[in-house]
């Protein structure tokens, strides 16, 4: 759990560079949420990512257009890495109709039709049984999909989390379970909820295949994930990722963090999963100063445009606040779709 | 003394705690982390982890505990993080907790308190911001308060607590900073009754919880222009005080109902129904109804404030009701 991540090689050297640039657009998105929050641009809840990176982009790396991601409230990244602009992000939780949900979503509740992002759910374990009928629909329909679910350990004791593992592997359904174990629901650490702490071993005994990987280590959890992915996509029935990671920052802007040290933060923080790669890679050789400098200012000129188009961004129009509490089906998004 | 919504509510916890051992709390980080709302913040530190109990995520779980300890002879307080939450445990409070003494031939009572956060107005998306409480008022076997002051946050608990079935006890979120006065021997107060918290003669402003802030705005805002509205709160809304919503109407003869839950198949259209049934010759205009937009309520603020009931709204329906719209 301490080790370091293997140097990359030469063969995954533009791999590791890249998932190095994915995760510091995260992080420089998620610095400038906390940013605009304490300008009150951003409101409601705001829960950030920072820490976490390596696990949304080592696993939706090995996703394909047609496969489908479901996650949490903590989602900004997972949404940022499948393609959704970060501009429309921004837009979304500044509450402009230019946002990813017309500003009616907010941080908490991220969709994206065009990238096959279903959320976004802030019910914990609430998005579980949505990704067992996501990949339920793919296997009666005979494609080759994969539905990736991204929730917390908290979700482990909720009984949706239980009933959707079974129903997954009754049914052996093409879904990958990416528990992002980082040790606190809010203030309550896991083993003060859990009995059995060891989430891999209660997913395999749902006879789901269940593995624990480092959830600072990008490559690692890469890896896992291509596996998984792999195994899931060419018929082997769910899979579970519990990936060990942290969260560096409060669970929201609420939070006070009474449950747990500053020590504790810090020596997780020496784990930090972006400092972890670009060492390994400076160290085989593969990260020259200037390649880093210009992952750095590419992260900030995308979150500088992105705040640039959410400042420009306009509230939803009043006279639309009653749209799509039911479908609009002479809509050209239903017309469009033409006959099925 | 100088007080908030958040803590009364806490000095109530307190008080029961102190009151009587068989008293525990029991929720989502109501302890360590102090309160989602930070209702309980201190009590974990004050009464320790049994009596403060933190529990995992299974609002079915630990709601269907809190039944069985209630049955086993505790009275249990559960803390629901909000309303929304408490959808999962649906099945322990409409299946079991409200219907276990009367299916038991009166064998089984359940002397449960739950608490939870209900309403809008904090910009937190569809999913963290209904008012479902007209939902459990539809149950037979629950009673359902709402608290709007001060004098009912501090005072709701412990008579619930001695009620020997399931109470619901539903605290709006945006009430928690509201701060006032409050007498130092501040204490138990009924759950039986409506309460009006302004006499007047020209029309009735019928509401709870949330709105009544809103309403008492509304309620100034008509007397300057010659108005003099009377406002109810309902405070419980199951069983219904029946008789305060009639009497209120049989004085001013005209009623608006604001109600911050939807309006189809709603609260306000409960008291609309009872008050056409029962006083109907009485009424000099139709009941009027100010509720939220019927929609999942957005996070925008300028959508969220326009889908739900404002004062503006709230004095309009008012100035309709006595025949001065226009
Ligand atoms: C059903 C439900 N219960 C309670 C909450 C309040 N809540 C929001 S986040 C959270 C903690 C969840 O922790 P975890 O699943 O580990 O995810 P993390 O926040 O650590 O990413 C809680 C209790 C909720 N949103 N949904």
């Amino acid at each position: 759990m301490t080790g370091k991540p293997a140097h990359p090689d030469e063969a995954q050297a533009g791999l590791a560079r890249h998932l190095l640039h994915q995760m510091l657009r995260v992080r420089r998105l998620e610095e400038k949420c906390v940013e605009l929050y304490s300008e009150a641009k951003i409101r409601g809840f705001l829960h950030v990512y920072i820490g976490e990176e390596a696990v949304a982009a080592g696993v939706l790396e090995t996703l394909e257009a047609e496969d489908a991601v479901v996650a949490t409230y903590r989602e900004h990244g997972h949404a940022l890495l499948r393609g959704v602009p970060a501009g429309a992000i921004l837009a979304e939780m500044y509450g402009y109709v230019q946002g990813c949900c017309r500003g009616r979503g907010g941080s908490m509740h991220l969709f994206d039709a065009g990238t096959r992002f279903f959320g976004g759910n802030a019910i914990v374990a609430g998005g579980l049984p949505l990704a067992v009928g996501l990949a339920l629909a793919d296997k009666m329909a005979g494609r080759a999909r994969v539905t990736v679910c991204f929730f917390g350990e908290g979700a482990v004791a909720e009984g949706e989390f239980h009933e959707s593992l079974n129903l997954a592997a009754l049914w052996q359904l093409p879904v990958l379970f990416c528990c992002e174990n980082n040790l606190y629901a809010m203030g309550t650490a896991l083993g003060r909820s859990e009995s059995q702490t060891d989430i891999a071993l209660k997913a395999a005994g749902y006879e789901v295949a269940a593995w624990a990987v480092d959830g600072m280590d990008a490559l690692a959890v890469h890896e896992a994930a291509r596996r998984a992915v792999d195994a899931v996509r060419s018929g082997g029935g769910p899979h579970f990722l519990e990936l060990r990671t942290y969260r560096f920052r409060a669970h929201s802007m609420f939070d006070p963090e009474r449950y747990r040290e500053k020590t504790e933060v810090a020596h997780w923080q020496e784990r930090d999963p972006i400092n972890l790669l670009r060492q390994a890679l400076e160290t085989a050789g593969h990260l020259t100063e200037a390649q880093w400098a210009g992952l750095q200012s590419d992260a900030d000129t995308e979150v500088a445009e992105a705040v640039a188009f959410a400042e420009a961004g306009t509230p939803e129009p009043p006279e639309d606040l009653a749209r799509f509490v039911y479908s609009e089906v002479h809509s050209e998004a239903h017309s469009e779709r033409g006959p099925e | 003394m100088k007080t908030t919504y958040r803590e009364a509510i806490r000095a109530a916890i307190r008080d029961a705690l102190q009151r009587d051992d068989r008293v525990f709390l029991m929720g989502e980080d109501v302890g360590a982390y102090g309160g989602c709302f930070a209702v309980s913040l201190g009590l974990f530190e004050e009464f320790g982890p049994e009596r403060i109990r933190d529990t995992p995520l299974s609002e079915s779980g630990f709601v269907g505990a809190g039944i069985g300890a209630a049955l086993g002879g505790m009275r249990p307080i559960v803390e629901i993080m909000t309303v929304n939450f408490s959808l999962l445990a649906l099945d322990q409070i409409v299946n079991n907790a409200a219907t276990l003494l009367h299916m038991s031939g009166g064998q089984f009572n359940v002397p449960l308190v739950i608490r939870m956060t209900t309403g809008a107005g904090r910009q937190l998306g569809a999913q963290h911001s209904h008012s479902l409480e007209g939902w459990y008022a539809h149950i037979p076997g629950l009673r359902i308060l709402a608290a709007a002051t001060l004098e009912d946050a501090r005072g709701m608990l412990w008579t619930a607590l001695q009620d020997p079935d399931p109470v619901l006890i539903f605290e709006h979120g945006t009430l928690y900073n509201m701060p006032g006065e409050l007498d130092d021997d501040a204490g138990p107060v009924d759950i039986t009754a409506a309460a009006i918290r302004r006499p007047g003669t020209d029309v009735s402003l019928i509401t709870y919880g949330g709105t009544l802030p809103a309403v008492l705005d509304a309620a100034g805002q008509l007397s300057a222009e010659g108005v003099d509205a009377e406002v109810l709160d309902l405070r419980v809304l199951r069983p219904l005080d029946e008789a305060a919503v009639l009497a209120t109407v049989a004085r001013t003869h005209r009623a608006v109902v604001v109600d911050e839950g939807w309006r189809s198949g709603s609260l306000s259209a409960e008291i609309s129904a009872r008050i056409t049934e029962a006083s109907f010759y009485d009424l000099d205009a139709p009941v009027g109804r100010v509720c939220s937009a019927e929609i999942p309520l957005p996070y925008a603020k300028s959508q969220e404030l326009a889908a739900l009931p404002s004062v503006e709204r709230i004095v309009r329906a008012a100035r309709e009701a006595v025949g001065r719209s226009g």
